[in-house]
């Protein structure tokens, strides 16, 4: 075999790249920027043009961010700033309502396990697969929030800060919080197999619509709640939506690596992205899963501009109307389209799988991703020409599960 | 009382403007799913084909009822009658793509839910809808229903509406928390907010304690449209007093009439006008080309709905027992029901309406008897017939008559068919109710709130009408 003779040669696997949608962008001074639509944020209109912009791009997904509680720009609760974006749509509600307007392109709404039920979730998420034809799936978040639990008034979790997180009380409140949404994503995940495939089977001569044979209780104890079930709503297209959650720490690792398909992680260069996968994968092997396939993407918040010198600027410019320097638990990338291409491609070569971007303002860098960075990986071989797939398992690679329930 | 056909009334009241909704059939024996032309319950073709027939009819909305576990018969689960369905707000916003004014009315309990949680479900679908949501406020309190959900089945029976009314006064803290001009988006200025403090909200009361601030500000309704469903004395009252619509259960014209004075005696108590509470009944229907063939057809719809295995269930409902031996075309059982706890059949409503088993066996032997009906035939002729049976122009009249006479303010329809049984309604009765003029012939305005004539909460209420 000959010397590849491009500069790029294609790599074994061609990368995933998913969008993290957040309102006008993730940079607080998104909504102030020329191409943002800071009056429409809370239409069905601003929505729809989004994710249909991020399909325009052959893009796996989009994930759609949410909290049970007015952002803030402290971690503690709520501020009394007037300068930034606030309010919020349910983050299942906008991916429901763009469905019926994309058709390729896979829709991951945020789901908060702490508050909510994993019933009413269950069938949600089912039914945001009925109505995308197998394009659903969920991206699972807790709430340690004081002043959100306050919402609920259910339970009460005790004031803390981002410098408390280390404490031993935080740290316990965390794993518990996390124990917790590891049974949500079980339950949930029964609830989805509860109904076999064929279940409905329309009998004439014996009256029978059903075959409740077919149909099974889940009959899930946990510390927090048990759900009997079966679900109200047949087995989804997919068989199990996409399970996705982020997490920073190693108790999160430990309790949601065991469930879910696709782990988002915030490495900073590549050696610290190579320690974690390895991480992930030793808890994944000792959950006895190592056969399974796991995606394991990076989250990069991005500003993309032609000129390397533009999209610093512009991230200096957006600094200085937000009146402080942008930071995130994320990379903050601010460069070209090629800059990032080179980028991707170095962490995909550490173990990455795939990508969230975090576009730091939406009307800007996501046309840039869609339009100048995928035509840019494409050249280089390292994304799809095409969607290969008409469900979001089908383009991750995922085959459709066998149900638990189901007599071998 | 006597009813004209025409222009006008004989009491010359103006003509009432008809209401009508459409019911996506659900799990219930109304359902012929054995029809060829059945289609799928839950996949969204369905959903989408049923809210854009209802759209191009002109209706004011599409209905959605709710069920949270299967209903188990003899403790199994009932496979007789169309069995699941999809999440309600997660359908009704992916059916705001595909319509454009029809409204979303979706039923959401009120014990197994959480008031920030559903107020900011509500709020969000009215936005994505530019205006059409609507929720049906139910209560449950069987710990049956309870095993799905963390809360489980506390509930006791006498505290169900004093959560609802509490839920639903709680959502309607959430919503009014933003007044809709706190976001001003100004991006010269910088000030995306006028106050810091939009959506606060405190409630202290028996069920709910909470407070902090809401995430969802002011959508293009202010509040969803509110239904209450339910007949009871207190069901009334919790409607007079802050519904905008009442689905309730189809009944005589006499029986409307009553239940419709009734309700809306009501609401002068409560500051509330005539106007400002609509009664929407639920109603079936058949049409032929003839009153005749209708008839014909509706006979043949109800055997289609009650085969031999489902009038032994029905049975059941009575006996409190199990009658699986029993052959559905041989005679009625000559034991007595059980009069113990209800334990035969669970997760439906219908086990609560026969209070006194051992006078309805009584009865229905004797009737049976006379009859010579078997078990089928005994069911098919007690149960429910069709609302409304006959040609187009016989529908339209008695529909048109039943809301002249205020035994109604209009219907909400539940075709026997998935999802196209709604087709030949809006084909050839609701043109004869346009040319009658009582019904519209376009969209006036955008939202449900508008399609039904209710004020926005912002506008204040009406003026108090003199009786």
């Amino acid at each position: 075999m000959s010397a590849p003779s491009s500069p790029h040669p294609p790599l074994s696997a061609p990368l995933h790249l998913a969008v993290a949608l957040n309102g006008a962008g993730w940079h607080p001074a998104a909504w102030r920027e020329p191409e943002a639509r800071p009056g429409e944020l809370l239409t069905a209109a601003y929505w729809s043009d989004t994710v249909q912009e991020a399909e325009r791009g052959l893009l796996d997904f989009v994930t759609i961010e949410d909290a049970l509680g007015l952002q803030s720009s402290k971690f503690t609760g709520p501020d009394d700033r007037t300068d930034q974006e606030r309010g919020r749509l349910d983050a299942v509600l906008i991916a429901a309502r763009v469905a019926p307007l994309t058709r390729h392109i896979g829709l991951v709404p945020t789901v908060v396990a702490t508050h909510t039920e994993p019933f009413h979730i269950s069938k949600a998420i089912a039914t945001l697969d009925y109505v995308s034809t197998g394009r659903a799936g969920l991206r699972i978040q807790v709430s340690a929030r004081q002043h959100e639990a306050a919402h609920f008034g259910r339970r009460t979790f005790p004031p803390f800060g981002v410098e408390d997180l280390d404490t031993p009380a935080v740290r316990d409140l965390t794993a518990e919080l996390f124990e917790e949404a590891a049974d949500y994503v079980e339950a949930v995940r029964r609830l989805w197999d509860s109904w076999e495939d064929g279940a409905e089977i329309r009998d004439v001569a014996t009256g029978r619509f059903i075959d409740r044979e077919k149909l099974h209780y889940i009959d899930f104890e946990g510390r927090h709640f048990s759900v009997k079930g079966p679900s109200i709503t047949p087995r989804p297209p997919q068989g199990q939506p996409v399970v996705s959650a982020l997490a920073h720490q190693s108790v999160p690792f430990q309790l949601v690596a065991r469930s879910t398909d696709i782990r988002y992680i915030t490495p900073h260069d590549t050696g610290r992205a190579r320690t974690i996968i390895e991480e992930i994968r030793a808890e994944r092997a000792a959950a006895g899963r190592a056969a399974e396939p796991l995606h394991i993407f990076g989250d990069l918040v991005v500003l993309l501009d032609d000129d390397p010198g533009a999209a610093a600027a512009r991230l200096d410019r957006l600094d200085g109307l937000a009146g402080h320097p942008y930071t995130s638990d994320a990379k903050v990338f601010a460069g070209t389209p090629s800059q990032l291409a080179d980028l991707l491609l170095e962490f995909q070569r550490a173990g990455l799988t795939g990508f969230r971007l975090r576009p730091a303002v939406i009307g800007h860098d996501l046309p840039a991703i869609t339009r100048e960075l995928v035509p840019e990986l494409q050249r280089r071989g390292a994304f799809r020409t095409a969607y290969e797939a008409d469900t979001l398992r089908g383009l991750l690679g995922l085959a459709r599960p066998a149900n638990r329930y189901a007599a071998v | 009382m006597s009813i004209s056909n025409g222009a006008g009334t004989s009491t010359g009241k103006p003509l009432k403007q008809i209401h009508l909704a459409a019911h996506f059939p659900g799990v219930n024996n109304t359902t012929v799913w054995s029809d060829p032309a059945a289609g799928s319950h839950v996949e969204f073709s369905s959903f989408a084909h049923f809210a854009r027939t209802a759209e191009r009819a002109k209706f004011d909305f599409l209905f959605l009822a709710e069920g949270l576990r299967l209903r188990e018969q003899g403790g199994q689960i009932y496979d007789l009658d169309v069995v699941g369905r999809p999440d309600t707000f997660t359908v009704l916003s992916a059916l705001a793509a595909v319509t454009e004014h029809l409204g979303l009315t979706g039923t959401i309990n009120s014990t197994f839910n959480e008031p920030y949680e559903v107020a900011r479900q509500f709020a969000s679908l009215d936005h994505l809808s530019g205006g059409r949501a609507a929720w049906n406020v139910v209560t449950s309190w069987d710990a049956f229903t309870g095993e799905n959900f963390r809360r489980g089945g506390f509930l006791p029976q006498e505290e169900r509406y004093s959560r609802a009314k509490e839920f639903l006064a709680t959502a309607n803290e959430l919503f009014d928390s933003w007044h809709g001009d706190e976001i001003v988006a100004d991006q010269g200025a910088g000030t995306f907010l006028r106050d810091a403090r939009a959506g606060s909200f405190s409630h202290k009361g028996q069920h709910f304690d909470i407070e902090g601030q809401f995430n969802v500000p002011r959508s293009p309704q202010g509040r969803p449209v509110i239904f209450q469903a339910g007949d009871s004395d207190e069901g009334r009252e919790f409607a007079a007093e802050g519904a905008d619509a009442i689905f309730s259960r189809y009944s005589t014209l006499k029986e409307g009439q009553a239940f419709y004075t009734d309700v809306k005696g009501r609401l002068a108590r409560h500051g509330r006008t005539r106007d400002q509470l609509l009664i929407l009944p639920a109603a079936t229907f058949v049409l032929g080309d003839s009153d005749a063939e209708a008839q014909e057809l509706a006979r043949e719809v109800r055997r289609q709905q009650v085969s031999g295995a489902t009038a032994i269930k029905h049975l059941e409902f009575v006996w409190n027992r199990d009658l699986s031996s029993y052959d559905p075309e041989g005679p009625l059982p000559d034991i007595d029901p059980d009069l113990g706890e209800h334990t035969i059949a669970r997760g439906r409503a219908q086990v609560r309406m026969y209070r006194d088993p051992l006078a309805i066996a009584r009865e229905w032997r004797e009737l049976a008897a006379a009859k010579n009906w078997s078990i089928r035939d005994l069911v098919i002729e007690t149960g429910n017939r069709q609302a409304f049976v006959g040609s187009p122009a016989t529908v339209a009249s008695t529909i048109n008559d039943f809301v002249q006479a205020d035994a109604a303010d209009g219907f909400i329809l539940v075709p026997h068919i998935t999802p196209g049984g709604l087709d030949v309604f809006a084909d050839t009765v609701v043109p004869l109710l346009q040319e009658r003029g009582v019904f519209r012939t376009e969209y006036e305005g955008t939202t449900l709130r508008d399609h039904l004539g209710l004020a926005h909460p912002d506008d204040g209420a009406a003026e108090p009408v003199a009786s």
